[in-house]
């Protein structure tokens, strides 16, 4: 069973309680003698009717005044999942503590009320999930009932959010038309609202992809403890612990030790009592290493060739949460003569001060301000020079490295939550009308959010009538491996039994919509992105698209996945022995590739990441063609996409 | 360094957990020392199947909070009550450090009033563990006049340990107590943080926690102040089951369907015994039950049960209709009772 942890946020009056109490109380995570607490104290204020809100407001000042102050954690469980819900309170005065529950989510539930349409309290809400980088945003558009179960409001409001959102970066927005209080498309098809084709709330919180705010790619360790054990046949053991935030390790691989830039190699791969060859983000590990090495807390354990930025000058956006308004130091010389901070960034601390405050961010109109300082509860942009250097990747690339706290000295509180954007650049450079022209680097890009307008003919309705189902195969794999060749093979077959596929083959887009794009890292993630947004309306127009692409990331597949419910994306491996690519070398790039011809090229010059857990691995160099293409026709046909098969 | 040892593959008898070190004691003083047996409690690990899904993340996330309160806090402790959240706590500070050893003691504040079978355990694991053991007892404060003996006839201490857990906390200059408190459990818990700030009295805020984001947690307070820390803050009652299972972790009998004497008290099933006593017009049976949680017997409803092993449990525990804690006396005194306690120093 896999995890997912998401937010809410909203007022009573969203409708907020009822929805949670609905979702704990469909799935039977609500006891009886919570529920009849409920129903005392209810009867006991006299309220009309039992207010599940008491459910989830715990404190005794929040089931007082009726709002909810604080994060209170729940948690339900369906056959497929384990949820944590984080519910968070929507008031201006506690974006605080909103900020605390979305740190943690991959989806954030956005409540609408039907009646009143995408007020202020959404759109902050929103914002808050873009800049902490949500993966999955859903929209529920709340109190149906109370509109007649109109489709045509309905439809008002997705627009009303759609034009909204295109402002923000967020790249998931489903919208599901709700009644919490009736259990309309909660856990069941609602019949009252026969229009919508989609998914119910809680199918989509089952299925929607997990791991999509995951960086699979790039190993970071910072460690966390050194443990030490002397033992008696001789064996000091001296293993540093901590959680791998982001991407894998294996023993016997090269690592670097920052800050002090010593190599050496994995000795040994520890999870508890068990050694392992390997371990994967999230884990919590003890590694020990070939070499005797001076590491203790703070300092990070990377890979050799992808190292994360270092620098002690950093621009983020700044969350301050704090009574005590920010204390901007300005570019003086000496930095630290006045109010500094310490700035927590996974396991290091060091001191920190605000050299320069660039803007200020109105929450609700999301305008950029001139601003001295930030007060409780505002966001702004702003430099920070540390004493020490940090070891940092963007936020956007990497939330585990990307993050950090400041604390105030004297009083020890957390007063601000930052994301690292970049290294510090010089203010010239940062003026909010410059800002406006930036190019949309290919991961931050703006308008990247997947907004559909609404369609006349659905996907369901494509594929009752098609009498297929739509699939996105992504074939991945090394130049020269087959992908091609196995996918033009299967692509004869599905049009010989009358299935509507869709091709989309990496030369090809080389030369009309990529054209533009280089091979380098950044344009590898772009064509990727193009590729997999045009792979999605194919698929969402009821095909089987067939993609073949060497696309050697993980990270670009990963969020090419995230673009089609679970199930729908398959990823198909084209494994072949390298050497043997080089020896077909259908195009001759592989020779040109060693004659340092044609540089970036994967296999060569570049890595290729083979998949963890692809749908299908194809060995090319083990099987035929034609048996390959069998293969998948029948997985196809197994798991219901195409007729045949067991059913 | 021996590495064809360290990297011998998949067989967890081959790690190095075998160096005898985490026994060694280092400093003496009244707590009772491990006996060197650690392999006891490790040998049933051994053929426990590496984990999978949502139990491998919680671990992870409490491996991970446990190391942060052993480099962040100069005399942690990890508050051992002898139930199963403190036992799979225990479990996870061992497999957290391993092969090296837990470095902090458990700290029992045991009130007087445990089940026999409570206190036999908890010697045997800290044995197996070689952990270090800290009591402090509730009769001392009592004859210390620090607190008064409710003026009952089966008086409850629950509310008494406070005080004997902040006076340990002081006299021990204990700066992190780490708890297997779970937000599940009741509502003020679902708003706990896992690094909870406690001011110089002991106190919690709830309406003034510390932001806690990502996992970067802020282990930084004055010279008087604490922490409480609470490392498997996101487990549900079922997931701690399910993962007793996995890792086949021992329990005290208690746990598990047996039969004792029981009498019928405002809707709760209490055991008869050295501290509850049989009232005028209550009937004593003999009946099959088993405990959901353990806290004193003067406050521990049992509950009538034939689940005798852990699948059992777990399925019983799953199709569950009430609340763990829904047989604790001390949590029915009111709508806030727990909240209440937990801003004046509870656990």
């Amino acid at each position: 069973m896999d995890l997912l942890r998401f937010s809410t946020a909203g007022s009573v009056d969203d409708g907020k309680s009822t929805l949670i109490g609905r979702l704990l109380y469909d799935s039977k995570a609500i006891f009886e003698d919570q529920l009849e607490a409920v129903e005392q104290a209810s009867a006991a204020r006299g309220d009309p009717s039992v207010d599940l809100a008491l459910l989830t407001d715990g404190l005794r000042a929040e089931r007082e005044q009726g709002i909810t102050i604080d994060v209170a954690y729940r948690y339900t469980a369906t056959p497929r999942r384990k949820f944590i819900i984080a519910d968070t309170p929507g008031h201006i005065q506690y974006t605080r503590n909103m900020v605390t529950g979305a740190s943690t989510a991959e989806l954030a539930i956005i409540l609408v009320d039907a009646r009143k349409g995408v007020l202020t309290q959404s759109k902050r809400h929103s914002f808050i999930a873009s800049l902490l980088q949500i993966p999955h945003i859903v929209v529920a558009v709340n109190k149906m009932d109370l509109v007649d179960y109109s489709e045509a409001r309905y439809q008002e409001i997705v627009a009303e959010y759609r034009a909204f959102a295109a402002k923000l970066n967020v790249r998931d927005v489903v919208y599901i038309p709700i009644s919490a209080l009736h259990g309309d498309n909660i856990v069941s098809q609602s019949q009252n609202m026969p229009w919508y084709h989609g998914a119910t709330l809680l199918h989509h919180l089952e299925t929607v992809n997990i791991g999509a705010g995951r960086n699979n790619v790039d190993f970071r360790l910072p460690i966390q403890f050194v443990i030490r054990a002397n033992g008696a046949a001789d064996l000091d053991f001296r293993g540093f612990a901590g959680q791998i935030v982001s991407g894998r390790i294996a023993v016997g691989e090269e690592v670097v030790a920052l800050p002090a830039g010593i190599r050496s190699r994995v000795a040994g791969v520890h999870r508890g009592d068990e050694s392992c060859e390997r371990a994967v983000a999230g884990d919590a590990v003890v590694i020990t290493l070939e070499d005797e090495i001076d590491i203790s807390r703070g300092d990070m354990l990377v890979r050799v060739r992808n190292l994360p930025h270092s620098s002690n000058q950093i621009d983020a956006t700044l969350c301050w949460m704090s009574e005590e308004p920010m204390t901007v130091q300005g570019p003086v010389a000496n930095s630290f003569s006045g109010q500094w901070y310490w700035l927590q960034q996974s396991t290091r601390r060091v001191r920190a001060s605000v050299q320069e405050l660039n803007y200020r961010i109105d929450v609700d109109t999301m305008h950029r301000e001139d601003a001295q300082t930030l007060h409780l509860n505002e966001i702004g942009r702003g430099q920070i020079v540390t004493t020490e250097p940090l070891f940092f990747d963007s936020y956007q690339i990497n939330r585990a490295t990307g993050s950090f706290i400041l604390i105030d000295p004297q009083t020890n509180n957390t007063v601000a939550a930052g994301m690292i954007r970049d290294r510090a650049r010089r203010v010239s450079e940062l003026v909010p009308q410059q800002e406006e022209k930036e190019a949309p680097s290919p991961r931050t890009a703006r308008s990247s959010n997947v907004v559909w307008e609404p369609v006349a003919v659905t996907r369901p309705m494509r594929e009752e009538q098609n009498g297929h189902g739509a699939a996105v195969l992504w074939f991945t794999g090394l130049s020269g491996s087959g992908k091609s060749t196995v996918a033009k093979a299967l692509e004869q077959r599905l049009f010989a039994l009358g299935v509507r596929t869709f091709s989309l083959d990496g030369d090809n887009v080389r030369h009309g919509l990529n054209s533009d794009l280089d091979f380098g890292a950044a344009a590898r993630a772009e064509n990727i992105r193009r590729v997999a947004e045009v792979a999605r309306l194919a698929f969402e127009h009821g095909n089987i698209v067939l993609c073949t692409f060497i696309s050697p990331y993980a990270a670009d597949r990963e969020a090419a996945r995230t673009l089609a419910p679970e199930g729908s994306f398959w990823e198909l491996f084209v494994k072949c022995d390298v050497e043997i690519c080089k020896e077909r070398d259908p195009k001759g790039l592989y020779a040109r590739a060693e004659r340092g011809e044609i540089p970036n090229f994967t296999g060569v010059s570049a890595p290729y990441e083979e998949p963890l857990q692809p749908e299908m691995v194809l060995e090319t160099d083990r099987h035929s063609v034609d048996e390959l293409a069998q293969q998948i026709l029948d997985a196809l046909a197994r798991a219901g996409i195409v007729p045949g098969g067991d059913n | 360094m021996d590495d064809t040892t360290l990297s011998a593959g998949v067989e967890a008898a081959e790690a190095p957990q075998t160096a005898g070190d985490r026994n060694r004691i280092e400093d003496g003083g009244q707590e009772t020392d491990g006996a060197p047996t650690v392999e006891g409690a490790s040998t049933q690990m051994r053929h426990a199947a590496p984990l999978t899904g949502h139990l491998r993340q919680l671990e992870a996330e409490a491996i991970y909070v446990l190391r942060e309160v052993a480099a962040q806090f100069e005399r942690p402790c990890l508050l051992f009550s002898g139930g199963k959240d403190s036992i799979v706590c225990a479990h996870l500070a061992r497999k957290a450090f391993t092969p090296g050893r837990i470095p902090f003691p458990l700290l029992h504040i045991d009130t007087g009033h445990n089940f026999p079978e409570t206190l036999a355990f908890r010697d045997q694991l800290v044995s197996k563990l070689g952990v270090r053991l800290l009591v402090r007892s509730v009769q001392d404060s009592i004859d210390a006049g620090r607190v008064q003996e409710e003026p009952d006839a089966d008086p409850s201490r629950n509310r008494l340990q406070t005080v004997t857990l902040l006076d340990a906390v002081a006299e021990l200059r204990i700066d992190a107590a780490i708890g297997g408190a779970r937000r599940d459990e009741e509502k003020a818990r679902a708003k706990e943080r896992f690094f909870s700030h406690r001011d110089g009295f002991g106190q919690w805020d709830p309406k003034n926690q510390r932001p806690e984001l990502w996992n970067l947690f802020n282990g930084r307070k004055l010279n008087n102040e604490h922490f409480r820390v609470f490392p498997i803050s996101n487990w549900t009652e079922l997931d701690i089951w399910q993962y007793i299972a996995e890792q086949a972790i021992e329990l005290p009998s208690l746990y598990f369907a047996h039969e004792r004497e029981v009498v019928e008290r405002d809707g709760i099933l209490l055991a008869i015994g050295d501290y509850v006593a049989q009232r005028p017009g209550e009937t004593v049976n003999r009946e099959r039950v088993r405990f959901r949680t353990i806290g004193d017997m003067t406050c521990t409803g049992a509950f009538r049960s034939s689940a005798s092993d852990l699948a059992a449990i777990i399925e019983e525990v799953a199709t569950a209709r009430v609340t763990e804690r829904g047989d604790r006396a001390d949590d029915r005194r009111s709508e806030a009772a727990m909240e209440d306690r937990k801003r004046l120093g509870y656990f």
